[in-house]
């Protein structure tokens, strides 16, 4: 119940067209990086095809980034969590139920706009398989790394900046395997992406939940 | 009305290397209120988060051993906190954001009645960011009674109100405490409460 009042709030925030500036930014910006990238490039359809599913994996990581400025900081400064707490209900919660709407709200329209972004692309359909199902597998341990770092830069001036910064290298074991599971025939690289992105998802509201609790004390 | 509602000891308050008070004990039976006074900075606040149980209070040296003490608070009931933020969804309307903590309280019924217990109920259809200081102060004490709390903390609650206002909010917390609710304000404007301690935090120098 408490599970579902979260959700319906954070959802209403964080989905395109929501409260707290939820837009189909991200979205875009994901496009934007796949139309580019066959102008700095050149349009070779070999080397398109090759390099193409890298660089919707890169793309996908930077349009992640986008909404995390709002994810936390604005809660943590209008004493939500305060709040929450004296109700009894943990920081892990909140940033449990605010890392599922924070994946509704980027990871599926991300995957329906892989498919204009492969066309662009000239990616072939089994390429375009794989790569639906890593970035299906990878997108929620993005969307932990996010709501941790988010949570911990929350507190700071500057802080969302500074989380753009300290998200990127966190990713790469994420980017390493799904990018990787592109060059290989079968799906186990789908399957590895998959694991670390749970182990992830496990941890981040536990860090975040610490981060929002170390905020008050400082 | 005769139990004990809070029970406090030696707390001590430090914000970075700044001492701020210490060797404070409270001790507040159902029904009685605590004034808290002093001059800005003095750590009037951090004694509210502190008793709200959001931060802990700092450790000090006791006894000759010099071991690393620290104090504790305890309630005898479910505490509510207002303090300068009404803690409410700014870019929803009043009554979205004062039916977001209804639900999680239990309280979703009453949301009007409380609403009109502060006389916001006219500003119901508005955006949360478009009310005045001292419209969002009574829409923070409309969710604060939602909370229906047992006991209550207040952080300079009447800042921005009108005369009319500051009246209701007195009755208010002459109602909570009539029903055997502890409630400790920290208020720097002149607030009637008969029979409340007043503490000062300048007495209580660490």
């Amino acid at each position: 119940m408490v599970m579902a009042t979260l959700l319906r709030r954070d959802l209403a925030t964080l989905l395109p067209g929501g409260r707290r500036g939820g837009t189909l930014l991200p979205l875009l910006f994901f496009l934007a990086v796949a139309m580019l990238y066959p102008f700095a490039v050149g349009p070779e359809p070999q080397m398109l095809a090759r390099t193409g599913g890298g660089v919707v994996w890169i793309a996908a990581r930077l349009a992640a980034i986008l909404p995390l400025e709002r994810l936390v900081a604005s809660d943590l400064e209008a004493g939500v969590f305060d709040q929450l707490a004296l109700r009894g209900i943990a920081e892990e919660w909140a940033m449990a139920s605010r890392l599922v709407a924070h994946w509704l709200a980027f990871g599926p329209l991300l995957l329906v706009a892989t498919l204009p972004a492969a066309a662009l692309l000239g990616l072939s359909a089994d390429t375009v398989r794989i790569l639906l199902l890593g970035l299906l597998a990878g997108t929620p341990g993005l969307a932990a790394i996010g709501l941790a770092i988010a949570a911990l830069t929350a507190a700071l001036r500057g802080g969302a900046a500074l989380a753009g910064l300290m998200v990127i290298p966190l990713a790469i074991p994420i980017l390493i395997f799904g990018a990787g599971a592109l060059s290989r025939p079968d799906t186990s690289g789908v399957a590895l992406t998959a694991a670390i992105s749970l182990g992830l998802c496990a941890v981040a509201p536990f860090a975040a939940g610490a981060a929002i609790r170390a905020a008050r004390e400082h | 009305m005769q139990g004990a509602g809070l029970e406090a000891q030696a707390l001590y308050c430090r914000r970075g290397d700044r001492p701020l008070f210490g060797a404070l004990d409270l001790s507040l039976k159902c029904g009685e209120a605590l004034h808290l006074v002093g001059p800005n900075g003095i750590g009037k606040s951090s004694l509210i988060d502190i008793l709200a149980g959001l931060r802990r209070p700092s450790d000090f040296h006791a006894g000759a051993d010099g071991r690393r003490m620290r104090g504790s608070v305890e309630w005898s009931g479910s505490i509510g906190l207002l303090d300068g933020r009404p803690v409410l969804d700014e870019a929803v309307t009043l009554e979205r954001a004062l039916a977001f903590w209804a639900r999680l309280d239990g309280t979703a019924a009453s949301v009007t009645d409380h609403a009109c217990a502060l006389g916001i109920e006219p500003l119901m259809d508005v955006p949360v960011r478009y009310l005045s200081t001292g419209q969002r102060k009574r829409a923070g004490f409309a969710r604060l009674l939602g909370q229906a709390a047992d006991h209550w903390l207040l952080d300079e609650p009447l800042n921005g109100l009108d005369t009319e206002s500051i009246g209701v909010v007195e009755r208010l917390i002459a109602e909570r405490r009539r029903e055997g609710g502890v409630v400790v304000i920290a208020s720097h404007q002149p607030i009637h409460l008969p029979g409340a301690v007043t503490l000062d935090l300048r007495d209580h120098s660490w």
